[in-house]
């Protein structure tokens, strides 16, 4: 289908583009890789008024080392995020996630930030950023803001990030020499996330020391499995100990029934898949 | 109406276009480059890929103002010199194609795939499709035909292409 009518600007800054979004008003849209939106927008589920095209910013792409911390520019597409040196090294389970998101052209265009401001709950990277303590920079009229990931996602598609902002990067902590794993599970290609659980663990001396566990699509937004987590730490990485620790994972979820998958079905499915990923990760 | 300056299989166009048109619309009802297809309405389908500025994309999920300034590359501009590309000389050989309704997103998405990975064993092959569908093939011959033309073209190869296997016996 042929999208409905909107006007469409491409500003060359984040000033420029805060103030665009601030004129356009409440039916204005950002525009990042537009793998979610311009599908959303052929199918007329929305229709904004006015387009803002962030990929005239050359601030936003790009990925960098700030002290201890990974600093990715929303705008970075995913091809460049899986394929980014520092971002295999220190933040893998970043670069693992991605991998599994959609195909290769989805990925060639596709966003960090766009997916994440998108906060679809099957989207993959929410759980990430929760789990390892992501901080997110948003820019607004009078100057930025960061949010820890705990408090950026709200609801269903629904974000801290206010009208008038924009998500303007992603700053990870370094878990430089952690093991990680991202088991996602669903039945065909290309298809979103029936569940998936992004896990990073720090064995030392045989068990494990820390750990990070992220669901996702078991509730409106990603959660952080912090049962999972506590009961992880002081265990040795074997199989029984970490099945025992996975049994926690459906603590405070509320996980959708729809039609790929009822809810007791998905809780069983994230303890098996918690089970899997934690030994991966501990590998 | 917003204007779109672009480079098309090595032919630059000016055009004014409305927000809203698909990269796909443009190219096909614009431009009258009617090899690139649309098969679906919700970006699976693959159908429509070409490539913008050497990575491949799916063109319906593209407005055409996005790509002024780009360079694009579609299933017309890959032949040279009127020698097909040897993808789609593979594809020719290995028989990997039925209908052909899939075949120019195949081949675009391929070539992008062999430029990632020069040498892909056959999973590889068929994650680096995973974007691409086909209703007739079933795969098997797609696959092998990728494989051969990645055979065919790394540099000094006189490899000969495989052949294709029988489609008649219900897959493998
Ligand atoms: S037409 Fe199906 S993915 Fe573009
Ligand atoms: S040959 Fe018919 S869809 Fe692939």
């Amino acid at each position: 289908m042929i999208p409905s009518k909107f006007d469409y600007v491409k500003p060359s800054s984040v000033a420029d583009a805060v103030a665009a979004l601030q004129q356009g008003g409440e039916d204005a849209k950002i525009l990042a890789g537009g793998q979610s939106l311009i599908p959303v927008l052929r199918l007329r589920l929305a229709t904004p008024s006015v387009l803002i095209d962030l990929g005239g910013i050359p601030e936003l792409r790009g990925i960098r080392e700030d002290g201890d911390r990974i600093v990715i520019g929303a705008m970075t597409a995913y091809h460049d995020i899986i394929r980014d040196d520092l971002v295999k090294q220190h933040v893998t389970l970043l670069a693992q996630a991605t991998e599994t998101v959609a195909d290769n052209q989805v990925r060639h265009r596709g966003t960090l930030g766009g997916s994440l401001a998108h906060a679809d709950p099957a989207g993959d990277l929410g759980a990430v950023a929760l789990a390892l303590d992501a901080e997110l920079v948003i820019a607004g009229a009078d100057g930025s803001r960061t949010v820890p990931a705990s408090d950026f996602f709200v609801d269903y598609f629904t974000t801290a990030i206010g009208e008038g902002e924009i998500l303007t990067e992603i700053r990870f902590p370094k878990y430089t020499g952690w093991g990680s794993h991202y088991e996602k599970f669903n039945r065909t290609a290309q298809a979103w996330s029936m569940v998936a659980i992004a896990a990073a663990i720090r064995v030392e001396g045989g068990s494990i020391a820390e750990a990070r566990v992220g669901l996702t699509n078991m509730g409106t937004t990603p959660i952080r499995a912090t049962g999972v987590e506590q009961a992880l730490v002081g265990q040795p990485a074997t199989a029984d100990a970490v099945r025992a620790a996975a049994d926690r994972v459906t603590e405070g979820t509320s996980a959708p029934s729809d039609a790929d998958a009822a809810a007791d079905y998905r809780e069983h499915l994230a303890k098996v898949l918690t089970g899997r990923a934690v030994l991966a990760a501990a590998g | 109406m917003a204007q779109v300056r672009v480079t098309v299989d090595g032919v630059e166009y000016a055009d004014d276009v409305e927000p809203r048109t698909l990269l796909v619309h443009y190219l096909r009802e614009r431009l009258g480059k009617t090899g690139t297809l649309v098969g679906c309405d919700t970006s699976n389908c693959g159908a429509c890929t070409v490539h913008l500025n050497g990575q491949s994309v799916k063109s319906c999920s593209v407005l055409a103002v996005q790509v002024d300034g780009a360079e694009i590359t579609t299933i017309e501009g890959i032949a040279r010199d009127g020698k097909l590309h040897p993808m789609q000389e593979a594809f020719n050989e290995c028989h990997a194609l039925q209908c052909g309704y899939c075949t120019p997103g195949m081949i675009m998405q391929a070539i992008d795939l062999l430029g990632d990975n020069p040498d892909p064993n056959e999973q590889e092959v068929r994650e680096g499709i995973e974007g691409n569908l086909c209703r007739c093939t079933g795969y098997q011959n797609i696959v092998r035909a990728v494989q051969s033309a990645a055979a065919k073209m790394k540099p000094g190869s006189t490899a000969d292409t495989q052949s294709p296997v029988s489609v008649a016996g219900g897959g493998e």
